[in-house]
């Protein structure tokens, strides 16, 4: 099943690109459809009672050297599911605003998919790092060709950081395989490299992943990026290749090298809460919406870090749920931006206002996805900020406090942002032209709102397949774990304990 | 029932809300508004079985989300605590929607209106009938949202919405401090369901952690955090600068969301937590101190401001604080008592405001009022009830509910009760005096609205107005030839109900609410007979002193504004650095907007230009390039090359891999 969701939409770009472009479009929509009822019949039938891989298969292809070797846990499940939840809706996206190179455009898409499937179902740490770096290369060709103005410098910025990470990361995953003797994943995980190693295997890998998500500071080439790709560029993007950064921590880091990541974890730590409050006054003074969503991007995806370095159930899931949230706000928020941009073809915020008035629709969808991406309450992006934020508070107090102070700047700029875009005197006549959503546009915001509201109010379907990896992981986190001092002291115990010096 | 009554207005929000091109606005409006008649009718017959004994029940409804040893559901709890809540919610709210029929009837967007206004009652019902305090914080954001919504109802005004922002982001601060306090209690408590956490409170006396690298006594300080978020929604001293803003937003919105319901949901908190909070001495005795020093921060400037709207919010400001001090000092039952009168005075006061602005076509400065009691007497009578109420005149609502609260800190006797005491009672005269100030200016003295571009801009309208005739030609006549005209009988009927409830709310419920016995609370709050039975035992001179300030503030308003015409701006010629003192807030706003709002957006633009680009890109990728070879065109060249370069280099990264593991192998 999994093998056929990694070659369906491969084979399916080559077709493609021999068909007519509206052809082109029938068919690349079909086939990511198809992709999507495949992964939901994953998910019902995938048993979430155990931390075990499913759905596992393995040829040897190459050699020996390493293996065709696929599996899902729960964790992959649910970023599997995002990816194919988020493609149908890029490719609706960009439905009528691509007009040139269509065919290719699609391939890259479909490609992509692929790959993305690829690195979440791999269970072999080469064909890891084969889909995790191919996976860049449609992303790469997206900007590159399809692209803004700046198009070259987003795309060699987005290139110079990632080629940093990656070549770090390979030597890393070279060194580990001579050592524990396996390509394999699951062995990997449950192999105990010597301390000493672990150190500099972790910051390898913690190059690559920081980049990914990314963490400040090599967040820079996001904001470039995200501006210069088209809509479903960015919809892809920020949904989809962001998690693979968070990917990589729950997958490699912290279960491969636990000593490592409890001496390391200040680290992260102080990175992000530096990324929450640093992009959070940042995102306060951009004048260009995707600008803006980018940086509210770099800080929701520092409750991600934080969430996974607190070490505990509320922290992981709620990092998880926050990059399952993430992927479907920040998709919508870019999804709102390209309706308007598609009109007016611009996104300096000061050109729009007013929106209220002549596309009423328009703004109910994104005042949702507003309010969702500052977590209100009722929506997914409260359910993940509130467990992560509970799990970094769990961790030190210190993180927690100024983690949370994200939900006030968080809440400045976004309410800034639509209050600019939405509200005021509808004064300028191209933008009261404007015409409210169409078709085609109500078809990509009512399943992301109907996602966003649904994890929100009843997020246990997809957090249910997270307990049982992550309870694995708390687990062994917490044997490398320094025996603690409990964090609260009763009174009782106090007394006990002066008891013996008086 | 339970759940028919939290739910009917959810229904009425998507009937309204979504359905309402496909409905009209004529069903969207019967519908809300039908089904919180219906939803107020079973919150009284909830309150009466409550008050009859039924006990606390909790309804379990769903699973919300469960991580680790957490688990939280959604859940409608309901003790007598809570079902005065949903009394005073509903039924405000019931009316607020019926009086908005004829107050928004020209409005273009009346669906959205009422669709706004379900939404904020649902969220409030959930707020109070939560089991599990996140389910509660849902609710406090929830109403949050609807209160942002409401603010902002005329987005076209830049002032709306940006007071919308201002309420959301200023209430963000609270709930940052709420939030911080719900995870110190499941540090604590490993549970935040408000039942098991309440009944663990004794066991966790004494507790301490660490907070922010200090050992900390664990309670005292989530009750103090907890109080930060109640500060946020009830607009207490520091975080109140949202509250006079947010009157940018229609009349029956400040009625049901600022002055009724939303704002009281801070006092709420602290009563429901109650045992937490007697728990930690420490922060209630910053409770009272915060309650009595906002209760006279707002008075001192609902005397001087000129907008209608903007004296009875600070008086609500002003109100909320006596509620918390009371709660402060240990007396729950009596802060919530005045939570239950005010709602019905200060509703009548806000609609009856609204009266008087939709006859003087949204007028709102005091200055162009006057003499108003002969054309909208009706209007005249409610305004007068309600301030009979709010300043306490014997056996009204008011006189009950503020006298408890003083007495109550005059019982209690420690420091800070007595502080709280003198200051209310100074508060007391303050209220007196600003009170029927405004309706010495509205209602008395001659008509002042010649001046009013409102008017002058309605009468511009109005067919009869003659050619070159403009509003500026009525010089001579002071009401511009404009007659107001009383409120249709779909406002008034509102009014005629709350005025009831601000005449006899004291008289039928004080025996309940503050009596000695503890039958009514039945465990729903802290509540100590033996204490309540000293507010009756009070000297008599303390007995009398509310009544005095009362009198004393009457007589000084009707000095000022009725009896010699420019004393008050004498006065203000006398002491002008006092009255600008007042007049602009004790200039909170400006303080505020150049400690953060302006450092804010310059640290994000510094942090932009300066960190992003000028360090991290200049020493990073652009560094990078310049440091290769001539900058740009090492990049362009790179752009046709790497793509293929970076394949490449995956690939013999890979192989070099393979052949390096065959050869070990």
């Amino acid at each position: 099943m999994l093998s056929a969701m990694i070659l369906l939409p491969l084979a399916a770009a080559l077709l493609v690109l021999r068909l007519e472009a509206a052809e082109a479009r029938l068919v690349t929509l079909g086939t990511t459809l198809l992709l999507l009822v495949m992964g939901l019949w994953l998910w019902a039938g995938f048993d979430s009672s155990t931390a075990a891989f499913q759905f596992t298969e393995r040829h040897e292809i190459f050699g020996g050297l390493f293996s065709w070797h696929l599996g899902i846990d729960g964790i992959s499940l649910v970023l599997l599911l995002l990816s194919v939840f988020l493609m149908p809706l890029c490719i609706l996206a960009g439905w009528e605003s691509v007009k040139e190179r269509v065919q290719e455009y699609l391939a890259a898409f479909l490609v992509m998919e692929a790959l993305m499937i690829g690195v979440f179902a791999a269970m072999d740490i080469l064909l890891f790092y084969l889909f995790f770096e191919a996976g860049l290369i449609p992303m790469y060709l997206i900007i590159g060709i399809w692209g803004g103005k700046r198009r070259i410098y987003a795309s060699y910025k987005f290139f110079l950081y990632t080629l940093l990470g990656s070549v770090l990361m390979l030597l890393a995953i070279l060194w580990m395989i001579r050592e524990a003797g396996t390509t394999d994943i699951p062995a990997l995980m449950a192999f105990d490299f010597p301390k000493s190693a672990q150190t500099w295997l972790w910051l390898a890998f913690f190059a690559s992943f920081a980049v990914k998500m990314p963490m400040w500071p090599v967040h820079t080439w996001l904001p470039d990026a995200h501006v210069e790709a088209p809509t479903a560029g960015s919809m892809i993007l920020a949904g989809v290749l962001l998690k693979m950064g968070g990917y990589g921590f729950v997958r490699f880091s912290l279960p491969m090298f636990p000593e490592a990541s409890v001496e390391l974890m200040w680290l992260v730590f102080a990175l992000s809460m530096v990324a929450v409050v640093y992009t959070s006054l940042v995102a306060l003074a951009q004048a260009d919406m995707k600008k803006l969503i980018a940086y509210s991007s770099v800080a929701h995806m520092a409750f991600v870090t934080g969430g996974l370095f607190a070490f505990n159930p509320q922290g992981i899931e709620g990092a998880m749920v926050v990059m399952l949230s993430h992927g479907l706000v920040s998709a919508a928020l870019f999804f709102c931006v390209g309706v308007i941009y598609d009109r007016l073809h611009t996104r300096e915020i000061d050109r729009y206002g007013g929106l209220t008035t002549n596309m009423p629709r328009y703004a109910v969808f994104f005042m949702l996805f507003t309010m969702a991406s500052i977590a209100l309450p009722g929506t997914s992006g409260f359910v993940g900020e509130f467990l992560a934020l509970l799990g970094m508070y769990s961790a030190s107090s210190w993180l927690g406090v100024v983690m949370t102070t994200g939900i006030i700047l968080g809440a400045a700029y976004m309410l800034w942002l639509y209050a600019r875009v939405a509200f005021g005197e509808l004064d300028k006549p191209d933008v009261a032209a404007m015409p409210d959503l169409r078709p085609r546009e109500w078809a990509v915001m009512l399943p992301l709102a109907a996602g966003v509201l649904a994890i929100g109010v009843h997020p246990a379907p997809v957090m249910a397949p997270l307990k049982a990896p992550v309870a694995g992981l708390v687990a062994r986190l917490e044997r490398a774990e320094a025996p603690k001092t409990p964090v609260i002291r009763p009174q009782v115990a106090a007394v006990a304990a002066e008891g013996p010096a008086s | 029932m339970l759940e028919a009554l939290v739910f009917l207005p959810l229904l009425g929000f998507l009937a309204a809300g979504i359905g309402n091109r496909a409905i009209g606005d004529f069903a969207a409006k019967l519908v809300t508004t039908g089904f919180l008649f219906v939803s107020a009718l079973l919150a009284w017959v909830i309150f009466f079985r409550q008050w009859g004994g039924e006990g606390a029940y909790t309804v379990t409804l769903a699973e919300w989300f469960t991580s680790g040893t957490l688990s939280v559901s959604w859940a409608l709890h309901v003790d007598m605590l809570v079902a005065v809540m949903l009394v005073v919610i509903t039924t405000v709210s019931a009316l607020v929607h019926l009086y908005s029929w004829a107050y928004m009837a020209d409005d273009p967007s009346q669906p959205r209106f009422f669709a706004y206004l379900s939404l904020f009652t649902f969220a409030m019902l959930m707020l109070v009938t939560a089991d599990s305090i996140v389910q509660m914080f849902f609710g406090w954001e929830g109403v949050g949202l609807a209160s942002y919504l409401l603010i902002g109802f005329w987005y076209r005004k830049p002032s709306a919405w940006n007071a919308a922002i201002k309420a959301f982001v200023v209430n963000r601060v609270g709930d940052f401090g709420f939030s911080l306090g719900i995870f110190g209690l499941f540090l604590v408590f490993g549970t935040l369901d408000i039942g098991a956490i309440l009944a663990a409170v004794p066991a966790h006396k004494g507790t301490t952690f660490d907070f922010l690298g200090s050992e900390v006594d664990a309670l005292t300080t989530i009750a103090i955090l907890l109080f930060i978020g109640a500060m946020g929604k009830s607009a207490q001293l520091g975080l109140h600068t949202w509250l006079p803003d947010a009157m940018e937003g229609p009349t029956p919105v400040s009625a049901l969301i600022h002055a009724a319901t939303m704002v009281t949901a801070g006092v709420f908190l602290v009563c429901r937590m109650s045992p937490l909070f007697e728990a930690a001495p420490a922060a209630l005795a910053l409770v009272t101190f915060v309650g009595a020093a906002t209760a006279l921060f707002a008075a001192t400037v609902a005397t001087t401001q000129h907008d209608i709207k903007r004296v009875i919010a600070y008086s609500t400001c002003s109100q909320l604080g006596y509620m918390f001090f009371a709660a402060g000092v240990g007396a729950y039952g009596a802060a919530m008592f005045h939570l239950f009168t005010h709602a019905f005075f200060k509703a009548l006061l806000f609609l009856g405001a609204g009266s008087v602005i939709h006859a003087m076509h949204h007028e709102q400065d005091m200055r162009f009022y006057g003499g108003l009691r002969r054309h909208i007497p009706l209007t005249f009578a409610a305004m007068t009830i309600g301030t009979l109420a709010i300043t306490g005149v014997f056996y009204t609502a008011g006189y009950y509910s503020k006298d408890g609260v003083l007495f109550a800190a005059y019982a209690r006797s420690t420091e800070p009760a007595l502080v709280a005491f003198s200051v209310g009672l100074f508060a007391a005269f303050l209220t007196s005096f600003y009170s029927w100030r405004l309706v010495f200016l509205t209602f008395f003295g001659e008509p002042r609205w010649a001046g009013s571009p409102h008017i002058a801009h309605a009468h511009a309208h109005d067919a009869h107005a003659e050619a070159g005739h403009g509003a500026h030609g009525h010089g001579a006549d002071p009401t511009a030839g404009y007659h107001p005209h009383e409120s249709p009988p779909s406002m008034l009927v509102p009014l005629v109900l709350l005025s009831a409830g601000a005449l006899f709310a004291g008289l039928l419920f004080h025996q309940a609410f503050i009596g000695a016995g503890e039958a009514f609370w039945a465990g729903s709050l802290v509540h100590d007979p033996a204490f309540y039975a000293k507010l009756h035992e009070v000297p008599a001179l303390v007995h009398w002193a509310p009544a005095i300030a009362m009198g004393l503030g009457l007589l000084l308003a009707l000095r000022q504004y009725v009896l010699k015409p420019g004393a008050a701006e004498d006065f203000v010629r006398t002491l002008p650095t006092l009255h600008r003192f007042l007049y602009r807030k004790w200039y909170f706003d400006e303080l505020y907007d150049w400690l953060f709002v302006r450092p804010a957006k310059r640290i994000g633009r510094l942090l932009w230009t300066g960190g992003d680009q000028g360090l991290i890109d200049r020493l990073g990728p652009d560094g990078l390039a310049g440091l290769v070879g001539a900058g740009a065109a090492v990049a362009r060249r790179f752009q046709s090359g790497y793509l293929y370069f970076y394949a490449m280099m995956m690939l013999v990264g890979l192989a070099a891999a393979m052949t390096w593991l065959a050869l070990k192998g």
